[in-house]
C-alpha cells in the first residue's frame, strides 16, 4: 500500500458516476455524420461551437497575434519570458473592456483588480483558498455545475451546503431556502465563509433575477460573508433582459466602495463565451486588496500561457471584433436554443424558460416511472444506450427534484441537433405506446430494473475520464 | 475587515524580505545598456536567454506550428475546444522523448507516466498534495531554491526540514546529515513523507553525485514510506551531459522496476529552463505510480497547460533534427557562458564552487569580503552589492544556506558585454574594499560597535517591509 495523501485515496469528492458512465459510453460510440451515424450524440458538454468561424477569420486577418509578432517584429523572447503573475498589462485591459462591454458598459472593470488563473476552475478554487479555511462553508444553491464538488472542496478541505431550489418557482433562490441553508450549516457545526451563485446559472441556463440578486447582496451584508458570482456564462445571454450582474446591483444600491463591496467577488472566463476552454483563461475580480494580493501569488500555480495572452490581448482588443462577436454569438445561440426547444416539444418535453447559457434545463418528469432518483438514472440509462443520447441527470447537479436533465445545444450542428430531437420524439412515441399495452407488467420490471442499474452505477470506480465540462 | 482565510492573510511563508530588496531596487533602477547605464544588473534572474535566436529561427521555418495550422490546414477548433486533462498525446509524446534525449537516451520515458502542469511551480505543488497531508514533512537539501518554501508548504500545509550541507564537501548531500535531519523532524513530531532534491541542483549549479543518489535510495529502500521527488528542471543545463545521473538511471541501473522503490521516486520537469519559456507555463510530474499519476492528471485541472501553447511545443519537440542541434548549442553557450563567470570572478579573487558543471548560476563563495562570519555580514555585503555595486545577486541565506557569505549569481540572462561589466564594477568595489581594509585595520575596532547598530537598523527595515506585490519568483 503506497502512502499517499487522503486526499488522493479518498474519492469522489461529490464526482457522480452517472457523469462518467455517459461520457465514458460516448467515448466507446461517438456519433460521426459519416463514419458512426448511430453513434451517441453528445449533449453532455457545455461548449460553443457556434461562432469560431469569426475567430477564425479575425486570425486570418491578423497573423501576427497567433504568430508572435507585434506590427511585424518578433516578440517572441519578451513573451516566452514574460510570467510575471500580475498578467500581460495588455490583456488585463483588454478583458476589463470585454467584461464591462458584455455588461452594457453599465459598470467599469479596474484591471488592476483582474487576477488572472488558468480558467475559472483555477479561479474559484484560488477563491476558496483566499476566503475559507478547510471545514468552512459555501452555500450553493441547487442545481450546481458537479464540477464544483471537486473544484471547491477537494484540495481546499472547504464544505458546500446546499440552497435548495425548487420548481415551484422556477428554481429561484427564495430567502427562506438561504436561510434554511444557513441554519443547516451551522447545525452541521460549519462555518459559512460565503455564497457562490454562477450567473447566468449551469445547469439552468437562466440569469438571476434582480430579487435574487438583492437578496443575496441584502443576505451577505447582514451576515458579514463573502459573495462569488461566477459569471462565466455572461456573454451567452440571448434573451430580451440584459445580463443583470452583481456588479450592476452593487451600484443601484450605492455599494460600491463600501464594506460590502469587498466581499463581492466575480469570476469570469472565456470558455464559454469565446468557446476556447483549451486556452485555459481564468479570471478573479475582486474590490478586495488583500484578496487581489494573496490570489495575484496563488496564480503562480496556474498562469496563463504568455502566448495565449498576447493573442487574446490583441483579439479583445479590437473593439469591432469584439461588438460584432457578441452580438452575433447571441443571435446563433438564441436560433441554436430556440431549435432545441421546439424539438424537445415536439416530443412532448418541456424545458424550463431559458435566456442564456449553451443547454436547457428540462423537464422530463413525466417520463419518469415513479417520482424517484432511482427512476430518474434508470431513464438517464435509457437515453444514453437507447436513444444514444449523452445528456445530463439533474441528480448529478444535486437537483432535490428527480427528472430534470441538462440538455446542451451549442456544441453541435443544426442537423446533428434535429437528429437528436428526431431520435427523443421516437423514443418518447414509443414508450407512450409501450406504457398503455404494458401497464401491468411494469411493477414487477422495476424492482429487477432498479437494483442492477443501481449497483452497476455506483461500482463505477474513479475511472480516468475527461474533464468536467460545465 | 474582511474575513479571510490565513493562507491569505498569514505573510511571507519563508518568503525572504531580501529578495523583495534586491528585485524592487532593480526594478526602480534597472540597468539598460542605452537608456540606463549606471542602473543595477540584474544577476538574480535564473532565466535562459542564450539561445532564442534557434527558437526563433525555427518559427520561422515552421510558422504552422504557431499559426493553428497541421499541414497547411487550420486546426485552430480542435485546439481552441481541446482541454483533456491527459494532455495532447503528441505533445507528451515529443516530451517524453526530449526527457529520454536530455538523459544521452539511456533512460527512456512512458508519456502515460508524464502529467502535464503549469510550470513546476504547479507541478511541485500538486506533487505535495498527492504525496503528503498536511502536518507532513518533506527533507530539503540547503541551499535550496526559496520558492519551495511557498510552493511545497503554502497551500497544502506541509512542513519543510532541511538537510543541512556545508561547504566541506561542495555541500554534497550526507548519511550524517539526511539522518540527521530525519531525527530532526521525529523531534518536531513530523511525519516524514519524502525528501525533494534539485537535480542539478539550484542554488548550486552542480549534479548530483551518484553516491548522493546511492545515499538517498538506500534511505528510502530502508523507510518504505518515504518518497523521493527529483526536481530535474535544469536537467538539460548540464554542461557535458554524461555528467549529469538522473534517479531515472538509478532506478534502470540498480534495477529497482520490480520494487517497491519503484513507485515512489517521482520526477518533476519544465522547458522554463531548458528551452527559456518561463512564460508558456510548461512543466510535468513523472511517477511510475498509477495512483499518483491518476490523482496528479485530476489535480491538473487547476493548472492546465494552453492548447495552443501544448501544439507549439509538440512541433518544435518532434523536430529532433532541431533538439538534437538546441541541447548541443544550448550547452556549449551556457559552459562558455559559465566559464566567463567564474574566470572574470577568479581574476578579482572571488572564488565559485569547484564542481559546478550546470545550471544558469553559480554559487559564489564571497566569505573573504564578510565584516563578520554573520548573516547580518552577509546582508550587510549583500546591500552593498546591490546599492554600491548595483548588482543584483542573490544571498545564500535566501536561499537557507547554514554559512553566511555564499551567493548566487546568473550568468545566462544577460549579454556578453553586460556580464563583463558586472565583473568590471564587482572588479572595482573589491578592489576598494581590500584597501579600504588595508588603511582602516587599526579603526575598525572602533567603528565595529556603531556599525553594528546600524546593521540592525537595516535587518529591522529589511524585515519591516510587508508582504508587497513582487515579480513572481524566479529559480
Amino acid at each position: 500500500m503506497k502512502q499517499l495523501s487522503t486526499k488522493v485515496t479518498s474519492n469522489a469528492h461529490g464526482q457522480d458516476s452517472s457523469y462518467f458512465l455517459g461520457w465514458e459510453e460516448y467515448e466507446k460510440n461517438p456519433y460521426d455524420e459519416t463514419k458512426n451515424p448511430n453513434g451517441i450524440i453528445q449533449m453532455g458538454l457545455a461548449e460553443n461551437q457556434l461562432c469560431f468561424d469569426l475567430i477564425e477569420t479575425w486570425l486570418a486577418k491578423n497573423p501576427d497575434a497567433a504568430g508572435l509578432k507585434k506590427d511585424g517584429q518578433s516578440i517572441f523572447k519578451e513573451l516566452a519570458l514574460f510570467q510575471d503573475y500580475h498578467g500581460l498589462p495588455e490583456f488585463k485591459k483588454a478583458l476589463a473592456e470585454f467584461m464591462e462591454e458584455i455588461r452594457g458598459n453599465r459598470v467599469t472593470f479596474d484591471p488592476s483588480k483582474i487576477v488572472l488563473a488558468a480558467g475559472s476552475t483555477s479561479a474559484n478554487e484560488t477563491l476558496m483558498f483566499c476566503l475559507a479555511e478547510p471545514g468552512d462553508a459555501f452555500l450553493l444553491p441547487t442545481p450546481y455545475y458537479p464540477g464544483f464538488d471537486r473544484d471547491l472542496k477537494w484540495r481546499t478541505g472547504a464544505e458546500i451546503v446546499p440552497i435548495h431550489c425548487s420548481s415551484s418557482n422556477g428554481f429561484q433562490i427564495t430567502e427562506s431556502a438561504l436561510q434554511q441553508a444557513y441554519q443547516q450549516a451551522q447545525k452541521l457545526d460549519l462555518k459559512v465563509k460565503g455564497i457562490l451563485v454562477t450567473n447566468p446559472s449551469n445547469p439552468l441556463g437562466t440569469m438571476l433575477t434582480r430579487r435574487e440578486l438583492n437578496l443575496l447582496v441584502d443576505f451577505v451584508s447582514s451576515k458579514n460573508i463573502h459573495l462569488i458570482s461566477d459569471e462565466i456564462y455572461s456573454g451567452t445571454v440571448f434573451g430580451f433582459e440584459q445580463f443583470v450582474s452583481v456588479m450592476d446591483v452593487l451600484k443601484d444600491k450605492n455599494l460600491e466602495n463600501t464594506e460590502v463591496s469587498k466581499r463581492v467577488h466575480v469570476v469570469y472566463s472565456l470558455s464559454k463565451d469565446l468557446g476556447l476552454p483549451g486556452f485555459r483563461v481564468g479570471a478573479i475580480y475582486s474590490n478586495d486588496e488583500m484578496v487581489v494580493s494573496a490570489a495575484t501569488k496563488m496564480s503562480s500555480f496556474g498562469l496563463v500561457s504568455s502566448q495565449t495572452q498576447y493573442l487574446l490581448s490583441a483579439l479583445l482588443s479590437d473593439k469591432k471584433f469584439t461588438s460584432t462577436y457578441l452580438d452575433e454569438n447571441k443571435k446563433r445561440l438564441k436560433i441554436r436554443q430556440k431549435q432545441l426547444v421546439s424539438g424537445l416539444e415536439a416530443a412532448g418535453v418541456t424545458s424550463l424558460k431559458s435566456n442564456a447559457g449553451l443547454f436547457c434545463w428540462v423537464d422530463m418528469r413525466h417520463l419518469l416511472d415513479t417520482n424517484t432518483f432511482e427512476a430518474e438514472l434508470e431513464l438517464w440509462k435509457k437515453i444514453v444506450y437507447e436513444v444514444k443520447l449523452n445528456i445530463s441527470p439533474g441528480s448529478s447537479c444535486h437537483c432535490t427534484e428527480p427528472g430534470w436533465f441538462r440538455v446542451c445545444f451549442a456544441n453541435m450542428s443544426e442537423d446533428t441537433l434535429d437528429l437528436a430531437m428526431k431520435r427523443l420524439k421516437e423514443y418518447v412515441e414509443s414508450t407512450d405506446s409501450r406504457r398503455m399495452i404494458s401497464k401491468s407488467s411494469h411493477e414487477r420490471i422495476k424492482s429487477l430494473r432498479k437494483r442492477t442499474v443501481s449497483n452497476w452505477v455506483f461500482r463505477v470506480s474513479w475511472t480516468d475520464r475527461v474533464p468536467d465540462e460545465r | 475587515m474582511v474575513l479571510l482565510s490565513r493562507k491569505a492573510t498569514c505573510n511571507s511563508h519563508g518568503q525572504d524580505s531580501s529578495y523583495f530588496l534586491g528585485w524592487e531596487e532593480y526594478e526602480k533602477n534597472p540597468y539598460d545598456v542605452i537608456k540606463n547605464p549606471q542602473g543595477i544588473i540584474q544577476m538574480g534572474l535564473a532565466e535562459n536567454q542564450l539561445c532564442f535566436d534557434l527558437l526563433e529561427s525555427w518559427l520561422e521555418q515552421n510558422q504552422d506550428a504557431a499559426c493553428f495550422k497541421q499541414d497547411g490546414q487550420s486546426i485552430f477548433r480542435e485546439l481552441a475546444l481541446f482541454q483533456d486533462y491527459h494532455g495532447l498525446s503528441s505533445f507528451k509524446n515529443a516530451l517524453a522523448d526530449f526527457m529520454s534525449e536530455n538523459r544521452g537516451n539511456r533512460v527512456s520515458f512512458d508519456s502515460n507516466n508524464l502529467v502535464l502542469t503549469a510550470g513546476a511551480t504547479s507541478a511541485n505543488e500538486t506533487l505535495m498534495f498527492c504525496l503528503a497531508d498536511p502536518g507532513d514533512a518533506f527533507l530539503i537539501p540547503t541551499p535550496y531554491y526559496p520558492g519551495f518554501d511557498r510552493d511545497l508548504k503554502w497551500r497544502t500545509g506541509v512542513e519543510i526540514v532541511p538537510i543541512q550541507c556545508s561547504s566541506t564537501n561542495g555541500f554534497q548531500i550526507t548519511k550524517l546529515a539526511l539522518e540527521e535531519a530525519y531525527e530532526q523532524a521525529k523531534k518536531l513530531d513530523l511525519n516524514v513523507k519524502g525528501i525533494l532534491i534539485t537535480n542539478p541542483s539550484n542554488p548550486l549549479g552542480t549534479t548530483t553525485t551518484r553516491t548522493e543518489l546511492n545515499i538517498l535510495f538506500d534511505f528510502i529502500s530502508k523507510h518504505k514510506n518515504i518518497h523521493l521527488v527529483s526536481d530535474e528542471i535544469y536537467s538539460g543545463t548540464v554542461f557535458n551531459s554524461s555528467e549529469f545521473v538522473s534517479v531515472m538511471e538509478i532506478l534502470k541501473n540498480n534495477k529497482l522496476e520490480n520494487t517497491d522503490v519503484f513507485n515512489r521516486v517521482h520526477i518533476v520537469y519544465s522547458l522554463s529552463k531548458d528551452l527559456g519559456l518561463p512564460g508558456f507555463r510548461v512543466g510535468a510530474i513523472y511517477s511510475n505510480d498509477k495512483d499518483v499519476i491518476s490523482a496528479a492528471t485530476k489535480m491538473s485541472s487547476f493548472g492546465l497547460v494552453s492548447s495552443q501553447t501544448q501544439y507549439l511545443l509538440s512541433s518544435l519537440l518532434s523536430d529532433k533534427k532541431f533538439t538534437k542541434n538546441y541541447l548541443r548549442e544550448n550547452q556549449n553557450r551556457l559552459k562558455n557562458r559559465q566559464r566567463k563567470l567564474v574566470s572574470g570572478l577568479e581574476a578579482i579573487g572571488i572564488k565559485c564552487l569547484d564542481e559546478s558543471n550546470a545550471g544558469l548560476f553559480c554559487w559564489v563563495d564571497m566569505r573573504h569580503l564578510l565584516g563578520s562570519k554573520t548573516f547580518d555580514a552577509e546582508m550587510d555585503l549583500w546591500k552593498k552589492i546591490v546599492y554600491q555595486v548595483k548588482l543584483n545577486i542573490s544571498p545564500g541565506s535566501s536561499c537557507h544556506c547554514v554559512e553566511p557569505g555564499w551567493f548566487r549569481v546568473c550568468f545566462a540572462n544577460m549579454s556578453e558585454e553586460t556580464l563583463k561589466l558586472a565583473l568590471k564594477r564587482l572588479k572595482k568595489f573589491v578592489d576598494d574594499e581590500t584597501s579600504k581594509r588595508s588603511c582602516q585595520k587599526s579603526e575598525s575596532q572602533r567603528l565595529k560597535g556603531s556599525r553594528k547598530k546600524k546593521i540592525t537598523n537595516i535587518s529591522n527595515w529589511v524585515f519591516r517591509l510587508s508582504f508587497q506585490d513582487r515579480e513572481a519568483d524566479e529559480r
